[in-house]
This record gives C-alpha cells, sequence and structure tokens, in this order.
C-alpha cells in the first residue's frame, strides 16, 4: 500500500528532506538571478570578455549536484556558472571574480570561463570545449588510487562530444573503471551549430555502449529525473562499478555569448523551451506536494535574490589586483 | 610596398574581416578546389563576423561547418589539400589549434618531404589571435613563433585590411601549408584596400614609416602601436623607422639588415610571451649579420609577459606591449641611455 502510493511521487520528493529540496530551489533561483545580475552588469560595463549563460538548464545543474559532497569534484564548461553555485560557491566570490577582483574566486585571473571553487570541489570551468573530461578522469584516477570515497562528475555540452578528447576520456574511465560520471547538458547546440547535424547518433547517450558503460538520456528540465539518473550513476561509482554517462536534454534561453545574433534557431523553438521553465515546475511540484506553501517559495527566491544584490555589492568594493602581479601564480611562489 | 601602388589607383575602404572575406570570395569564385571549412562559418557567419554571408553566396558544400573537431578537421582538411582540394581552415580562435598540432605540425608541415616531393598540402590555415579582448589565458594566446619553428610551414600576421586580403591570396596561392594570424583587434579597423585579385609577398617586410634614428620591428597590431609611438617620437625629433613584418617564417632579412646598417638601433615589438619569441630570432640574425658591427646599441625587445593573459583588464593590457612602453625604449635606444 504504502509502495503504490509512493510510486505517483516523483524520485525527488521521495529521496530528499523537505530542507533539502527547499535548497535545491533556493539554487535554482540563485542560478538564474545570478545570471541576469552578470548579464546586467556586462552591459553597465562592470564585466568585460564575454559570457555564456546558462538560463534554462538550472535544474541539470542543481539536480546533477544533489548528491555530491564537498569532497566529490565536478569539472565544469565554459557555461558553468550554474555548475559552479549548484556545487556550493559563494556568489559574491562569483561576481567579484567576474568584475576582474582580487577577492574573486581566481584572484581576477579567470573571469567567467575559468570560474572555479577547489575548496567545493569545482576544479573549474574551461575555455576548451571538452578540455574538462580527460581531467575529470585523472581526478576519478586519484580517488581509485587513494582509495578515496569520492566519485567525480564531468559536465560537457552536445558539441563537446564531437572532441576526440570525448572518446579517448570515456574508453580510459570505461577501461579502468573509474567513479566518474559523465554529464552531457545537451541543450541542442554547440554555439550555431546544431547537434542534429554535428553529431553521427541521435542521443550522446548512444555513444556509451561503444565504451561498455550505461548511458541514459532524461529531461534535464525536470529535477527529478536528473536527480534519479545522478543517483544511479553515483551509487555505481561508489561501489566501484565504473563510469556512466547521463544526458539532460535541456535549452539556453540566451545566445550563446554575448555576440550570438540567433539566426540559428527560431522564436518559436526558443518560446516552445521557455514554456518548458525548469524552475517553475520545480516550485509547482514542492507546492503541489506540500513541500511549499506559495509563500514559502516567496521567500526562497527573496532569500536568493537578496543574496545576488549582497554579492554584487562586495563585488564591487572589493580591491582590483596589482598591475605588478601579472606573473604571479605561474608558477608556485618560493618557500620564503 | 607593392599593394600600396595600387591602393592609390582605387581607393576604397574596407575593414580587416571584410577584406579577407573578399579575399576568400575571389578565391571561391576563381577556383572551384576552394572549400571553407571550419565551425560556425555558416550562417553564423564566424565567431568573428569574418565569413559572414559567403555561406549564403557559396553554399554549405563550399562553406563547410565542421563539429567541434579542431584535430579532426584539420587532419580532413590536409587530407583534401594532399589530394585536390585547396581547403582554408578556420580556427575559430588561434588558441584551438593547439588541439590540432598534430595535424599541423607532424603531417601538414612534412608530407611534401617525407614523400621526397612527391606530394604536397596547399592548405591554409586562418587563426584569430592576441589579447584584448578580455577572454582570457585560453582565448587571448599569440601562437606565431610555435609555428614559426616548424619547417615546412609558411607564417603570415597581417597588420592592415590591404594586407590581410593580399597575404591570404598568397597564402592561397602557394603550394604549401601556410599559417595566418589575424588579430582579433583589428577585424573592425578599416582602411584602403585594392580592388580584385592581388598578392602581397609572403617573406616581405614593409617599412612602413621611415627613419634614421632606430628601427623598430613589429608585426600585427603591434606595428599600430609602434606607429603611434613614432609619431610621437618624431615630435621630439626622433625619427624611427617602423617595419611591418607581415611575415614571420620565412623571415625578410635583407629588409632587417638594411634598416639596421642605416639607424645602428634595433627594437623588436611582439605580443607572443617575450622569450623565444619572433623577437628572439630577428635579434640573432641582426647580430649574426654585418648589420652587427652597425650596433651602436644592445638589441631590445618588447614581448609578452612570461604569463598566461589574465582576465582582470589592467592586467591585461600589462601582460602586452602598448604604445607608451614602445616609445619609451625607442627614446631610450635613440639617446643612447640603453
Ligand atoms: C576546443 C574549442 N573549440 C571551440 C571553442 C569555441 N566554442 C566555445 S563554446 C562552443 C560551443 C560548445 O557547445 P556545447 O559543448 O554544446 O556547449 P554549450 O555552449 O551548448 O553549453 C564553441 C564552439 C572552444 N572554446 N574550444
Ligand atoms: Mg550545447
Amino acid at each position: 500500500m504504502m509502495r503504490d502510493s509512493q510510486e505517483n511521487i516523483p524520485f525527488a520528493l521521495r529521496q530528499f528532506t523537505p530542507a533539502q529540496l527547499r535548497e535545491a530551489l533556493r539554487k535554482m533561483h540563485l542560478i538564474r538571478l545570478f545570471e541576469e545580475g552578470a548579464e546586467e552588469s556586462y552591459m553597465r560595463g562592470l564585466i568585460h570578455g564575454t559570457m555564456h549563460l546558462s538560463i534554462g538548464q538550472e535544474a541539470s545543474a542543481v539536480a546533477t549536484c544533489m548528491e555530491l559532497t564537498d569532497a566529490d569534484k565536478i569539472t565544469s564548461t565554459h557555461r558553468g556558472h550554474g555548475h559552479c553555485i549548484a556545487k556550493g560557491a559563494d556568489v559574491g566570490r562569483m561576481f567579484a571574480e567576474f568584475f576582474g577582483k582580487e577577492t574573486g574566486y581566481c584572484h581576477g585571473r579567470g573571469g567567467s570561463m575559468h570560474i572555479a571553487d577547489v575548496k567545493t570541489g569545482n576544479l573549474g570551468a574551461n575555455g576548451i570545449v571538452g578540455g574538462g573530461l580527460p581531467i575529470a578522469v585523472g581526478a576519478a584516477l586519484t580517488a581509485k588510487r587513494l582509495g578515496r570515497e569520492e566519485v567525480t562528475v564531468c559536465f560537457f555540452g552536445d558539441g563537446a562530444n564531437n572532441e576526440g578528447a570525448f572518446h579517448e576520456a570515456l574508453n580510459m574511465a570505461a577501461i579502468w573503471k573509474l567513479p566518474v560520471i559523465f554529464v552531457c547538458e545537451n541543450n541542442r547546440y554547440g554555439m550555431s551549430t546544431s547537434a542534429a547535424y554535428a553529431t553521427a547518433v541521435k542521443n550522446i547517450a548512444d555513444r556509451a555502449p561503444a565504451y561498455a558503460m550505461p548511458g541514459v538520456t532524461v529531461d534535464g528540465n525536470d529535477f527529478s529525473a536528473v536527480a534519479e539518473a545522478l543517483h544511479e550513476a553515483i551509487a555505481r561509482a561508489r561501489a566501484g562499478e565504473g563510469p556512466s554517462l547521463v544526458e539532460n536534454l535541456t535549452y539556453r534561453w540566451r545566445g550563446h555569448s554575448k555576440s550570438d545574433r540567433n539566426r540559428y534557431r527560431t522564436k518559436d523553438e526558443i518560446e516552445e523551451w521557455m514554456g518548458r521553465d525548469p524552475i517553475a515546475r520545480f516550485r509547482a511540484e514542492l507546492i503541489a506536494h506540500g513541500v511549499l506553501d506559495e509563500a514559502g517559495a516567496e521567500a526562497v527566491e527573496a532569500e536568493a535574490r537578496a543574496a545576488v544584490a549582497a554579492g554584487i555589492e562586495f563585488a564591487r568594493q572589493s580591491p582590483a589586483p596589482g598591475v605588478g602581479d601579472v606573473t604571479k601564480f605561474v608558477h608556485a611562489e618560493a618557500a620564503a | 610596398m607593392n599593394a600600396q601602388v595600387q591602393i592609390d589607383a582605387q581607393l576604397r575602404e574596407l575593414s580587416y574581416a571584410e577584406a579577407i572575406r573578399e579575399a576568400m570570395a575571389i578565391a571561391l569564385e576563381s577556383d572551384p578546389a576552394v572549400v571553407l571549412m571550419g565551425e560556425d562559418i555558416g550562417t553564423y557567419g564566424g565567431a568573428f563576423q569574418v565569413t559572414g554571408d559567403l555561406i549564403d553566396r557559396f553554399g554549405p558544400e563550399r562553406v563547410m561547418d565542421t563539429p567541434i573537431s579542431e584535430l579532426g578537421g584539420a587532419g580532413v582538411a590536409v587530407g583534401a589539400a594532399l589530394t585536390g582540394l585547396k581547403p582554408i581552415f578556420e580556427f575559430q580562435f588561434s588558441d584551438f589549434a593547439a588541439l590540432a598540432m598534430e595535424q599541423i605540425v607532424n603531417q601538414a608541415a612534412k608530407l611534401r618531404y617525407m614523400l621526397g616531393g612527391e606530394a604536397e598540402v596547399p592548405v591554409v590555415f586562418r587563426m584569430p589571435s592576441g589579447s584584448g579582448t578580455g577572454a582570457a589565458a585560453q582565448h587571448s594566446q599569440s601562437f606565431e613563433a610555435w609555428f614559426g619553428h616548424v619547417p615546412g610551414l609558411k607564417v603570415v600576421q597581417p597588420s592592415t585590411p590591404a594586407e590581410a586580403k593580399g597575404l591570404l591570396l598568397a597564402a592561397l596561392a602557394d603550394p604549401d601549408p601556410v599559417v595566418v594570424f589575424e588579430h582579433k583587434l583589428l577585424y573592425k579597423m578599416k582602411g584602403p584596400v585594392p580592388a580584385g585579385h592581388y598578392i602581397t609577398p609572403i617573406g616581405k617586410a614593409a617599412v612602413v614609416r621611415p627613419g634614421n634614428a632606430v628601427t623598430i620591428v613589429a608585426s600585427a597590431i603591434m606595428v599600430h602601436r609602434a606607429l603611434e609611438a613614432a609619431a610621437k617620437l618624431a615630435a621630439e625629433g626622433i625619427e624611427a623607422e617602423v617595419i611591418d613584418l607581415r611575415t614571420v617564417r620565412p623571415l625578410d632579412r635583407e629588409t632587417i639588415i638594411a634598416s639596421v646598417k642605416k639607424t645602428g638601433k634595433l627594437l623588436c615589438v611582439y605580443e607572443g610571451v617575450r622569450t623565444l619569441g619572433v623577437g628572439a630570432e630577428i635579434s640573432a640574425l641582426v647580430a649574426e649579420s654585418e648589420a652587427f658591427d652597425y650596433l651602436d646599441a644592445p638589441i631590445q625587445r618588447l614581448g609578452g609577459a612570461e604569463a598566461p593573459i589574465p582576465y582582470n583588464p589592467d592586467l591585461e593590457r600589462a601582460a602586452v606591449p602598448q604604445s607608451p612602453d614602445i616609445e619609451r625604449v625607442a627614446r631610450q635606444l635613440a639617446k643612447g641611455e640603453v
């Protein structure tokens, strides 16, 4: 009886405590608001360079990281703000990085494309598409050799699956049975190039059998579906059974970067996907199952909003690095 | 200066990006073997809008979007060049050529030699290069010295729209692989560009400002920074001679040596990392030549910092030579203060 009634309840609501679910919603709002704050700061000239926003992909980032501890590692991508927040980074230090400040996670040297938080296990975004894939396998090798319980989650995009590094990394992870989970955020495009054109297989998960690992494709805008797929893959990795591939089907609402004119996709397509807002969906689910009420959800969003405002303020007031320090951090500093 | 002559006949302003596009359009029109390959060069028009609308004019079979596969894509271009096509392969950023070093360095550069002259690889690699865009360490590098170190490759670095077109057409006419470094900060720069087909010869530098007090050899965006510095120095009565290097491999020994014999002072300015960079080779060739006896002061080099390109804009500026740096060192040289 008990079992039957539970079956209609989404995995995430069975698996996680109300406090955890509330925190997940807060992080999803935080990512959305952070991205909007970054976009606005860019418009106002507080951020230079370029930026790749993950608005629309929040469920993928947060649900993927649900069961990870600070000891577990992730490797991230150029579209990495959401991953960084999901793994537990402080948005003030992230904004500080984007503003080029010494208090930023990379002391102003890296910017958006290299955002990282090594202390919470985020080994870094990457300016090189596919660059993180073998690195994740290396992190998993460390865990295995040193007998640590840790797993590594490797985020990558649909476009990255056509780099040689992807194929080499998956093969090595499989032959050495390493505790790594390859998480493809398939948002249908690598810049302007559709996965349908650029990738020989229909789903990225179809690559998994070639490397003798399980591969699943899930609705990446469904928090619970992603969390469930990761639950299984993480359990497998922790049990020493080797790597898995999880493909989260999702969509980026914004252009690829700040210079995208969106000529390769239609307004209709963008609007259709905006109708599948992962945050609205998760929030409605939590309210429907009584985890939160409307006022509670509002409070969660307000908390995230306040954190973003405080983060921008912190970043603004932080000092910039000295221009004399161009070569600092190139090598380890000689011991005093 | 052979492009210069024609410019006078037909003054027409194009941007550096437009000039490159025009060269590619001429090539596509005149030679059915020419194909463009690269990431997002079709509908998107290229990351820096260099290919622009060429897909509309020539179709997706001549303007081919590749998957994100630099090593494979460059290799396909090499194989196609080996067998009769003339590919122009665009890297989205020169930094990503690091993923394709195998095909460029081990294959394209050496095939003619390894096969005893029985084969050729007429491929062109286009590489948006350099810092100044806030794109940080993996999107801002200047790799010309890397490729300049490889026998079998030719390496060019246009500094103006006219050169960009003429050097690309020269690269296409060349039977061997040519690597073209385009500077990202120059794409929007406008300048006079001759219409039609013409070639800016590979291996020839250009004296872009004559002078007798000091020779400044510069490449790509550094040419403009050197000219700016030279204009300031001229107001003080110091006439610097500015040489636009244009080609990194093979270097134009004659132009450089003749200038140093005239001025007796040499300053090399380049954006790549200073150590083991293009300026090191220029310094050595002068020191080894008959110009050595004419030197009145130690050779000076201004190059990129011994660091990756940082994100913070002030640090980023500090990491590569700027016009005031050039002005300062050239002045010291001219005044015998070095
Ligand atoms: C090796 C390499 N090639 C090309 C690029 C330029 N680039 C940056 S992101 C991107 C698209 C990546 O697509 P995908 O992996 O699907 O990630 P998404 O942007 O969709 O999140 C491209 C082509 C790069 N940064 N690195
Ligand atoms: Mg994608």
